[in-house]
């Protein structure tokens, strides 16, 4: 492999990475409002949060690009007010790529909140366990399981990522030239067949170690709430 | 300890409308068929229901009331719970179960230490086990010592017994009778099954479609006749204290004092002077209006009849006033006719049979299994 293939490979680990560990907090809370109360707005905060799952990447990405670019409100905002500049730069495409995963986790870690029986925090309560302490002794570790799916579903769909990072932070290389966006371009220059294939079957054995990885977390939600 | 309870529920198809009063629990029980209500009010006074409107006061401490506005969050009551379904923390292993209100007590001790709670339990050899590995008795004593060892002033057991079988069920009966005379600690027993609260319970509340029908020692509830067929139908009968005065080691028999004389019980492994509850069945109990001469049964009391309950079908209860207890026969209309019999007649109860309960007295620290006995003839 190539110093630049090696590059698109790392680059691509760090920005999955940085996308779901980014997302997962706001991912574990959303879940469990979604999984353990009920309010008004709950439909539509529901659907807000599984948004990216049906819409175009790219128009996802379009989205972020006229909301966060350097002459968007937003984005100018935050780049007057912190320095932070997302377009043209990998952390917009972690950004990118968490929005677009996000709904993988918060389902994930739905089910397994939902999977937990009620009577437990019940149990907790005549214990005398308050409501934080409940949460981060019964709650939390009987979601694990399903935390950790989650997290290995969405960190394989922020490898696979394309679109939303093509438009919203375009394709440079070393900054946003993901593993996807490195087999776009090889496929589009001459004589780049060979290196497209070989990051094509990177691509595949990750995915592979990710559902094998996934598999594995969801039989344990599975045996845990069997209880 | 005292309890004052009032709660008024709407569940959608029935409502809860129970008040009571207890001044000295010790094992107070609510009965009933499934469906009157028990649970709601446990929970209730747990905190894990509010309750449209009532009050619960423990002590004299108000933890709810819908007047003022009180509701001591269930975390804040220091009340245990002993569910049906055990409700042991899956990723938890016995021990860490054990320790999780212990740990959330804020410096208030247990009646009883871990070491010998969990010796009395019998769960020394489960301690490194998850909840997934045992069985529903061993959960149901490890979700007991959970509930003890988190230190509540009332411990309320909502049918603990209910999903096991008859021997687990002996058992752990056993264990609460250990942890009633070493610990003290005040419960509210929740069940429909009589021979468990004749057992165990001092009180008796009884709950017949989300009112209480009667609330009164075991001993006073059981020698009524008008709460039939609450208080059973084929168990119907009533418990009386009594004391074993006697041992006769030839024959293999035990004498027990009840107030209206003497009965004899096959041998009961106490000494004698010991207190016991006696539990003699309504169908167990034959009337004659003279002394049976030339009869087989050992066990004949007179006393005089107080009341008769006349019913639909070929039978009728009579209650006999002996000495200061009642007892209760389940006898025929044609009996009835037969012998003439009519409130204040001077009769003869011939018993059966007898089951000895347990010791009457609190505290003595001694223990002993319900046993059926067959009263020798």
């Amino acid at each position: 492999m190539t110093d630049a293939e090696i590059e698109a490979l790392l680059l691509s680990l760090r920005i999955a990475l940085v996308a779901v560990a980014g997302a997962l907090p706001f991912a574990v809370a959303i879940a469990w409002l979604l999984a353990r109360t009920r309010f008004p707005g709950r439909v539509l905060l529901d659907g807000l949060v599984h948004l990216p799952l049906v819409l175009p990447p790219v128009v996802m990405g379009y989205l972020l690009l006229v909301s966060l670019g350097t002459n968007a409100p937003v984005g100018g905002w935050l780049l007057e007010t912190f320095g932070i500049r997302f377009v043209f730069s990998w952390t917009g495409a972690a950004l990118a790529a968490a929005i677009i995963s996000f709904p993988f986790q918060v389902r994930a870690i739905r089910l397994a909140m939902e999977a937990i029986d009620p009577g437990l925090d019940a149990a907790a309560r005549t214990l005398g366990a308050g409501p934080l302490d409940r949460f981060f002794s019964i709650t939390l570790p009987l979601a694990l399981p399903g935390i950790i799916a989650g997290a290995i579903t969405a960190f394989a769909a922020s490898l696979g990522e394309f679109g939303a990072i093509i438009t919203f932070v375009s394709n440079i290389p070393g900054e946003t030239r993901t593993l996807p966006l490195a087999i776009y371009t090889a496929i589009q220059s001459p004589g780049g067949e060979a290196a497209a294939a070989r990051l094509a079957g990177l691509a595949i054995a990750l995915a592979l170690v990710g559902l094998i990885l996934s598999e594995a977390a969801a039989r344990r939600v599975r045996s845990l709430s069997g209880s | 300890m005292s309890l004052d309870i009032a709660i008024c529920h709407d569940l959608g198809d029935f409502q809860v409308n129970a008040s009571f009063g207890v001044d000295e629990p010790g094992i107070t029980a609510l009965f009933g068929p499934s469906g009157a209500g028990k649970s709601t009010i446990i929970a209730a006074m747990a905190g894990l229901v509010a309750p449209d409107s009532g009050h619960v006061r423990i002590d004299g401490e108000t933890l709810f009331d819908s007047a003022s506005g009180t509701n001591v969050a269930a975390e804040r009551r220091q009340i245990g719970y002993v569910f049906q379904e055990s409700r042991l923390f899956p990723h938890m292993d016995v021990r860490r179960n054990l320790n999780f209100g212990a740990r959330r007590a804020s410096g208030r001790s247990a009646a009883i230490g871990f070491d010998p709670l969990v010796e009395l339990l019998g769960i020394g050899h489960l301690l490194q086990r998850k909840p997934v590995n045992l069985s529903g008795g061993e959960r149901q004593r490890v979700a007991l010592g959970r509930a003890v060892l988190a230190a509540p002033r009332l411990l309320l057991l909502d049918e603990p017994l209910a999903a096991l079988d008859q021997s687990r069920r002996q058992e752990i009966m056993r264990m609460l009778e250990q942890l009633r005379d070493v610990a003290g600690i005040p419960m509210v027993y929740v069940s429909h099954a009589l021979d468990e609260v004749t057992r165990l319970a001092d009180h008796m509340v009884v709950l017949d479609h989300g009112t209480v029908a009667a609330s009164d020692t075991v001993y006073a509830v059981t020698s009524r006749i008008d709460l039939f067929p609450l208080t059973g139908r084929f168990e119907a009968g009533s418990v009386l204290p009594g004391r074993i005065v006697e041992h006769d080691v030839k024959h293999h028999l035990s004498a027990v004092e009840i107030s209206a004389g003497r009965l004899w019980v096959p041998r009961i492994d106490r000494p004698e002077g010991a207190q016991v509850r006696i539990r003699v069945r309504a169908r167990d109990v034959m009337l004659a209006t003279a002394p049976p001469a030339d009869i087989s049964a050992n066990n004949i009391v007179a006393g005089s009849i107080s009341a008769i309950r006349r019913d639909d079908g070929a039978y009728l209860d009579v209650r006999v006033a002996c000495g200061v207890d009642h007892l209760i026969a389940r006898i025929t209309h044609r009996s009835l006719a037969r012998l003439g019999l009519s409130e204040g007649q001077p009769v003869h109860a011939v018993i059966k049979s007898v089951t000895v309960e347990r010791d009457g007295g609190r505290g003595s620290g001694h223990t002993s299994a319900s046993v059926q006995k067959r009263v020798p003839e």
